[in-house]
């Protein structure tokens, strides 16, 4: 009886664990199944290179939903990077025990801040700041990086300043003991130890910067064009999908869910390059 | 020191200070600002019990995100920690399916919201029929957070030594009593923080309910009905772009919630760094 009950314990653990594995399977076959045979009917070059997104004339081309999240997401990176990479280095090496314990909880509130108020924030205080300074109408794709440079650091400090912390402390006494200065230890010892690991971080971010979706539809136009000037509005391959799908039919819903792969296709990219990269970390 | 180093010391001293200073400055003003403009706007009105296009309460979406919360959890946090306890305690290193297991989980855990939206749109709504319901969304949500779930229990289940397993199976104790006898119990506070972190999730999360469990201002009859939670209801305050004061007040109580959800989580690190 007892054998039993241990054996069929055993089989409901291995199945639970195998939820994830199916997970994965069934979103892939979704996914898969109701986006590539419309790539196939719109014509693979038309979709991803063609320039006009026009549902109405049966039009699909998303190469400018491509660019903007690209765009988007570059200027996100040139914004929080900087700024997440430096807060985590004086979290690990510059800051004291007592300050470290007051801003670990608010990085990791900024983490939990969810999307939409990011977004609400955005179009009220950041939209209207692009407005006076920049002219235009405010939403733009300069909005929308700074709604994501800010929503990417806390991905990016913890991920460095861990990294940071796992670098032996004897790098650090062995440059002091040469003669460097605190700050010159710091930056030409510790951090390009701690280099992949930083590296992962930031690959992390761009993930989590090329998938979201609430924040920057709220703050960045949405237009559906090839986008010219950091002022001017953008639509991004997510902005594309949660914009249409209401009430999209037929082709038109098929080209949504297509996107939806092709976006999924570049996550998929980048977290393979996260997960090598963090091997590599690991193993140093 | 000669005037060059000196100089050099003291910029980058100053670049890495003045960006925690920025970081900090940002969720200091978005919380500000957000209390500051929303808290003048909170009124009873938004607590009645039914909405209307007159009082747009938010009553209705926090009963939903309350349901909402708790019907994911139900579904993920036994699943999640089930995976947890194979991954550690039953499966041997190097089993092919464990690397397969780790692999999906982390692929899960990168997939962006809004894919998870549509997948839940394909197979919940349309192809199982449910249609728009809590249903819908709660399924969806599950799966979004098994990884972290996952994640969690499994480096709670590692950190317990060794010596509470050989001394349970020294009394005599079978494997499974064991695990939720000893094992289990003591690891506790580090699945809890796993969970908090979910609710977390589950609260903020807009753009893989939209499309699952629709955004209808009502709380319907039972979980096979349509109904927004907290953050879609800010979402359809903005898309229909005629209740400023009262999204002030919507986003206020989401931040709220946010914040003490947050300082649960972190009494209890504190408690496991103890």
């Amino acid at each position: 009886m007892n054998n039993f009950k241990e054996k069929l314990m055993h089989g409901v653990f291995a199945a639970a664990a195998c939820v994830s594995v199916l997970a994965v399977l069934l979103i892939c076959l979704f996914l898969f199944g109701s986006g590539i045979p419309a790539i196939g009917k719109i014509g693979i070059s038309e979709f991803l290179l063609g320039t006009k997104w026009k549902p109405g004339n049966d039009i699909y081309g998303i190469f400018p939903m491509i660019l903007g999240s690209l765009c988007v997401t570059f200027g996100a990176i040139i914004i929080g990077v900087p700024v997440g990479i430096l807060t985590a280095i004086f979290m690990a090496d510059f800051c004291p025990e007592r300050l470290r314990k007051i801003l670990k909880p608010a990085v990791d509130l900024l983490a939990g801040i969810p999307s939409v108020v990011y977004g609400f924030f955005g179009l009220m205080v950041i939209v209207p700041l692009v407005r006076t300074i920049f002219g235009g109408s405010g939403t733009s794709m300069l909005s929308a990086c700074i709604v994501l440079g800010i929503m990417i650091l806390p991905t990016i400090i913890n991920v460095s300043a861990s990294a940071l912390d796992a670098v032996p402390k004897s790098y650090y006494e062995g440059s002091l003991a040469l003669g460097a200065s605190h700050e010159r230890s710091v930056f030409c010892a510790v951090v390009p130890a701690a280099k992949s690991g930083i590296l992962a971080g930031v690959i992390l971010g761009i993930g989590r910067a090329v998938g979201e979706t609430m924040a920057v539809i709220m703050v960045a136009g949405n237009q559906p064009v090839v986008p010219n000037s950091i002022i001017k509005g953008v639509r991004t391959m997510t902005a594309n999908i949660v914009l249409e799908m209401g009430y999209a039919a037929d082709l038109h819903r098929e080209a949504l869910i297509a996107t939806a792969v092709i976006l999924f296709i570049f996550i998929l990219i980048i977290n393979l390059t996260f997960s090598v990269i963090k091997r590599r970390s690991e193993k140093e | 020191m000669n005037k060059t180093a000196k100089l050099q010391s003291v910029f980058l001293r100053t670049i890495v200070i003045f960006s925690a200073f920025l970081t900090v400055g940002a969720l200091v003003c978005i919380v500000a600002y957000i209390l500051f403009k929303g808290v003048p706007n909170l009124s009873l009105d938004l607590f009645a019990f039914e909405y209307n296009s007159e009082n747009v309460s938010l009553f209705p979406a926090l009963i939903n995100t309350v349901t909402m919360t708790i019907c994911t959890l139900l579904i993920a946090v036994p699943l999640g920690i089930f995976s947890a306890v194979y991954l550690t305690e039953y499966a041997k290193r190097g089993n092919k399916l464990v690397t397969v297991i780790g692999i999906t989980a982390e692929t899960l855990s990168g997939i962006p919201s809004i894919v998870y939206g549509l997948f839940g749109y394909l197979l919940f709504v349309t192809q199982l029929k449910w249609g728009y319901s809590l249903l819908a969304g709660t399924f969806t949500l599950s799966i979004m957070i098994l990884p972290t779930i996952m994640r969690t229990t499994e480096e709670a289940l590692k950190s317990v030594p060794d010596s509470y397993r050989e001394g349970s199976f020294g009394l005599g104790a079978g494997k499974l009593r064991t695990i939720f006898r000893i094992v289990l119990p003591s690891a506790i506070p580090g699945i809890l923080a796993g969970v908090i972190l979910s609710i977390g999730r589950i609260v903020g999360e807009t753009a893989a309910l939209i499309f699952t469990a629709g955004s209808v201002a009502q709380i319907p009859n039972d979980l096979m009905g349509s109904g927004r939670t907290l953050a879609i209801h800010l979402y359809a305050l903005w898309n229909e772009g005629l209740a400023a004061e009262q999204s002030y007040a919507t986003a206020v109580v989401l931040l709220v919630i946010v914040i003490l959800i947050n300082a649960a989580s972190s009494a209890i690190a504190k408690r496991i760094a103890k």
